[in-house]
């Protein structure tokens, strides 16, 4: 349970969409709270995952229409916009996220937000640099 | 082929009254309100039969974290009895029509103490056979954004930015060719005026000066 998981503790894990109680081997689970945050970081991420979605299907329109030796700008603002979604998705977590209580501690999918956001923008700033080959 | 379909409806028709005769009723999943004001729980049924004058509906409560429900509401006989010594006395009001299958109820100034779960039952003999639905009622101090609203609404406003930004710049694209090619269609025509003017001054030129001698 705790790779799909935001925050856990040793009964409780919640991720975007659920918050999920364990008790005597079942779980039950509610949809997550209707405060305004985490209704951000869900657009954010799901805003984020389309873009980078956009910018793949952009890549692959330009590599055969643009002229040799030409930049994917194009592609690159996508993948730079989804990688900022990302950002911003993890940061409003991080602020808002309550119960920072012992024993909660966050989990895989936390970490992972904080993993992707780097990479998309390291691979944003590729296609800035990447030309069409001559 | 027409008479198997004819037969085959015929019989259909006959089967499956009989096997769906149990009455089903429909009242809401769940219902929001605020404290202090007024709730309507709807209920409605539906069955085979006719509406008979011996239609009966009857409503109860089960509190949150309660176990077991109270009877609040009965309608039978062409009358309505309402709660007179539970916890919505004075405060429940039948607003339902029976002969239109309707046996919504009014509930008053609600307060927290109000949160559970109303059942509804109804009876519309010879039909009934049919299982009760319940309405979970939630009193809130302050109505939350449904799940989701927030959500779906900052998605669609960074989409349609994108496709809005797309169009810009599309039109800005094509309002540019389009005057580049008004500039150059208006120059070809004014260079083409101009050599019809010279022309025409060409051909009007001013009398000879040899007619005045003849006068002196």
């Amino acid at each position: 349970m705790k790779s799909k998981a935001w925050t856990v503790s040793s009964s409780i894990t919640t991720d975007l969409w659920y918050n999920c109680l364990t008790s005597g081997g079942g779980y039950h689970c509610k949809v997550a709270s209707n405060e305004d945050w985490i209704q951000a970081v869900q657009a954010l991420m799901v805003l984020s995952v389309l873009f980078c979605l956009l910018s793949l299907v952009f890549f692959l329109c330009q590599l055969f229409t643009l002229v040799k030796g030409g930049r994917f700008f194009f592609t690159a603002i996508f993948q730079i916009l989804a990688s900022l979604f990302v950002m911003c998705g993890a940061i409003i977590y991080t602020v808002m996220s309550p119960d920072r209580a012992v024993g909660v501690e966050f989990g895989y999918a936390y970490i992972l937000a904080w993993v992707a956001f780097p990479l998309c923008l390291v691979s944003g700033l590729i296609y800035i640099i990447l030309r069409k080959r001559e | 082929m027409l008479t198997i379909l004819a037969l085959a409806s015929i019989v259909l028709l006959g089967i499956v009254p009989q096997q769906s005769e149990a009455i089903v009723i429909y009242t809401g999943w769940e219902r929001h309100a605020l404290v202090g004001s007024d709730i309507r729980l709807s209920c409605s049924f539906f069955s085979w039969r006719w509406t008979s004058e011996d239609v009966t509906f009857s409503w109860s409560y089960r509190p949150d974290g309660a176990r077991d429900s109270i009877s609040i509401f009965h309608y039978t006989g062409g009358a309505p009895y309402v709660d007179n010594k539970g916890p919505f006395r004075d405060r429940l009001e039948f607003v339902g029509n029976p002969a239109r299958r309707d046996g919504s109820i009014l509930l008053k100034n609600l307060d927290y103490g109000d949160n559970g779960t109303f059942t509804c039952d109804a009876k519309n003999p010879p039909d009934i056979v049919g299982r009760a639905s319940s309405v979970r009622l939630l009193v809130f101090e302050k109505v939350p954004i449904q799940a989701g609203v927030i959500t779906g609404a900052i998605i669609g406003a960074v989409l349609g930015l994108l496709v809005l930004i797309v169009v810009i710049y599309y039109l800005m694209r094509f309002l540019v060719a389009r005057r580049v090619f008004n500039l150059s269609v208006s120059k070809h025509g004014r260079k083409g005026k101009g050599k019809e003017g010279s022309q025409q001054r060409q051909l009007w030129r001013p009398p000879p000066v040899t007619l005045l001698p003849l006068t002196s």
